[in-house]
């Protein structure tokens, strides 16, 4: 009874949620930008992965990129008439259907705590947890893949539960390792490439992410259902 | 071959680039100003997103192992081939040894070096742009050091060359009624507002009264301003969304920072504008301490401006091989 429960979707996600009124604006003269005006939630991120799909199939897009809960399209030209490729925007996102992206599920083996964990004493402090709580909450939850980028391969995790919400840094750490886990706001990830990062490390993830010579070279793709497994627990 | 005798710091293999995976989070990159490398890669005979060599510090000397026809274009300095000062703008041929010698420009930033067959470094992705977020392509992933050795592509039927080279007028002179002239040093950049220009109310107006100055903390991913702070009249929580070069975004501090062809491909700052793609190559060129002026533009100016560039390059691509070709036939 338990395990018929948890293949269904919850009444939740298969309600018709209301589309409000959805936004476009201009970067330069080749990129609009449409962004969902909802709850930054998967019903929303639904309609952009559908909306995604449409669009980027118009002769005239160059290049589509979906963020959270909203979407870049980048023309080939310079459109004649600008306010025409708002309209057909936003004609498109009314009309877009509420799209699951299968996806896959990875496994992301992660040693928690430890020298890379340089943020987890500020989490607890700022949670008002222990180490041990806000790493089981971490490991426990189930995320999807909203979107990729910001770095090569890094994937934009959605379902961070909200008692281990930590606010990105207003000072950056200089150096952040490659491989860190990270908690930036109500997202995680794992970091793509060491350098400058504003996000707090929790952990290490020792797994090759992105290959440019791959044919598919980002191993993480919107959709996805990502797990860590607590490999290792160093507090 | 190539082998690159003397670089500064931050020189690369560089194309048009790899746009198409920032989905993926992959910039787009390629050259800062890519009509330079298709102005280059057309007067050497190449298909006009071939790997050429940016240089954007100085001196750069290289020597040619093997007799190549080359070209510099973008940035105005003369090069010197074996200390003989060349033609910018042109393509000349390079005996087998001969070294090739690039100086400080007195205004522009970035020379580019084609050469018939193109730099021949491994695609990825679609290009042979050096990725420097993430360390891929172009020559190893990394920036060009001393003793660097380049192979270069095999090209079929090569036009010759006439016996002094061959030059074009550079596009700001070729398209003077298009792009203004740098006055008082200060270069004019189209922008169209972007969509956080409302929240910035009578600083808005100030983003495109003032003069910026591009920061010495700038480079091929952005250019930070300098000048009087603009600040939003609220605070908002962005969710992070693909930017494009040419995003002007606001951080908190209040100074603006242009992104350029290594631009992260998401963001999260307030836009207050966006420069028209347009307009990129010259802004690709502009200097850090250099200053800046924004002027508002349409998307018809823009398309117009597009449009002027298509043909300036495609003038160049037919016109350049007639002309090898005539001239030859003289001698």
């Amino acid at each position: 009874m338990i395990a018929t429960q948890s293949i269904l979707p919850s009444r939740h996600d298969i309600q018709p949620a209301v589309k409000g009124q959805a936004r476009v604006s201009f970067i330069g003269s080749r990129s609009f930008l449409l962004e969902a005006p909802d709850e930054f939630d998967l019903p929303a991120q639904r309609w952009i992965w559908a909306l995604s799909q449409t669009v980027g199939a118009w002769p005239e897009v160059a290049e589509v990129i979906p963020g959270m809960t909203n979407v870049l399209t980048i023309l080939k030209e310079t459109p004649e008439n600008p306010q025409a490729v708002v309209a057909s925007l936003l004609d498109a996102w009314d009309s877009a259907a509420s799209l699951d992206l299968a996806g896959k599920t990875v496994e992301i083996p992660v040693h928690y705590g430890g020298e890379y964990a340089t943020d987890l004493a500020t989490i607890c402090d700022f949670a008002g947890l222990s180490d041990r709580e806000v790493v089981r909450i971490h490991y426990e939850a189930t995320y999807r893949v909203f979107a990729l980028g910001s770095a090569p391969g890094f994937g934009y995790l959605h379902g961070l539960d909200p008692r281990i919400y930590m606010p990105r840094k207003t000072v950056p750490s200089i150096r952040m390792e490659k491989g860190c886990v990270t908690i930036g706001g109500m997202q995680t990830g794992v970091a793509m490439l060491t350098g400058p990062n504003g996000w707090n490390s929790i952990g290490y993830a020792d797994l090759q992410m992105f290959d440019p010579a791959a044919s598919r070279p980002a191993l993480l793709a919107p959709g996805d259902t990502v797990r860590f497994i607590p490999a290792r627990i160093e507090l | 071959m190539i082998e690159i005798i003397e670089t500064g710091p931050f020189n690369t293999v560089q194309d048009l680039g790899r746009p198409g995976f920032r989905d993926i989070g992959v910039t787009a990159g390629g050259a800062m100003d890519p009509l330079a490398v298709r102005v280059g890669n057309a007067l050497v005979g190449n298909a006009i997103d071939a790997a050429v060599i940016e240089v954007q510090t100085f001196p750069f000397k290289l020597r040619f192992s093997a007799s190549t026809v080359f070209a510099v274009a973008g940035a105005d300095n003369s090069p010197l081939l074996d200390g003989k000062q060349l033609l910018p703008w042109g393509a000349h041929l390079a005996n087998e040894g001969a070294v090739l010698e690039l100086h400080q420009p007195p205004k522009l930033a970035r020379s580019y070096i084609a050469v018939t067959g193109g730099v021949d470094v491994p695609a990825l992705m679609g290009s042979r742009s050096t990725a420097l977020r993430g360390n891929f392509g172009g020559h190893e992933g990394r920036p060009l050091s001393n003793g660097d050795r380049l192979e270069i592509g095999e090209v079929a039927d090569p036009a010759p060359l006439p016996l002094n080279g061959l030059a074009v007028v550079d596009p700001s002179n070729a398209m003077s009624d298009l792009f203004p002239p740098v006055v008082d040093g200060v270069l004019q950049v189209r922008a169209i507002p972007a969509g956080e220009h409302h929240l910035f109310s009578d600083d808005g107006e100030a983003f495109w009264a003032q003069t910026w100055r591009i920061s010495s903390r700038s480079d091929r991913t952005g250019y930070r301003l300098s000048g009087d702070p603009i600040k939003p009249t609220e605070a908002i929580e962005m969710r992070s969304h693909g930017v494009v070069p040419g995003v002007v975004q606001v951080p908190p501090g209040g100074e603006p920072i242009i992104q350029m062809s290594d631009a992260n491909t998401a963001g999260g700052y307030p836009k207050i504008a966006g420069v028209i793609e347009a307009d990129l190559w010259r802004l690709g060129q502009a200097r850090a301490g250099g200053k800046i002026r924004f002027v508002r533009s349409s998307h018809e100016e823009a398309r117009r401006l597009e449009q002027a560039i298509a043909l300036y390059v495609e003038d160049i691509r037919k016109t350049v091989p007639m002309v090898k070709r005539a001239l030859s036939a003289m001698v």
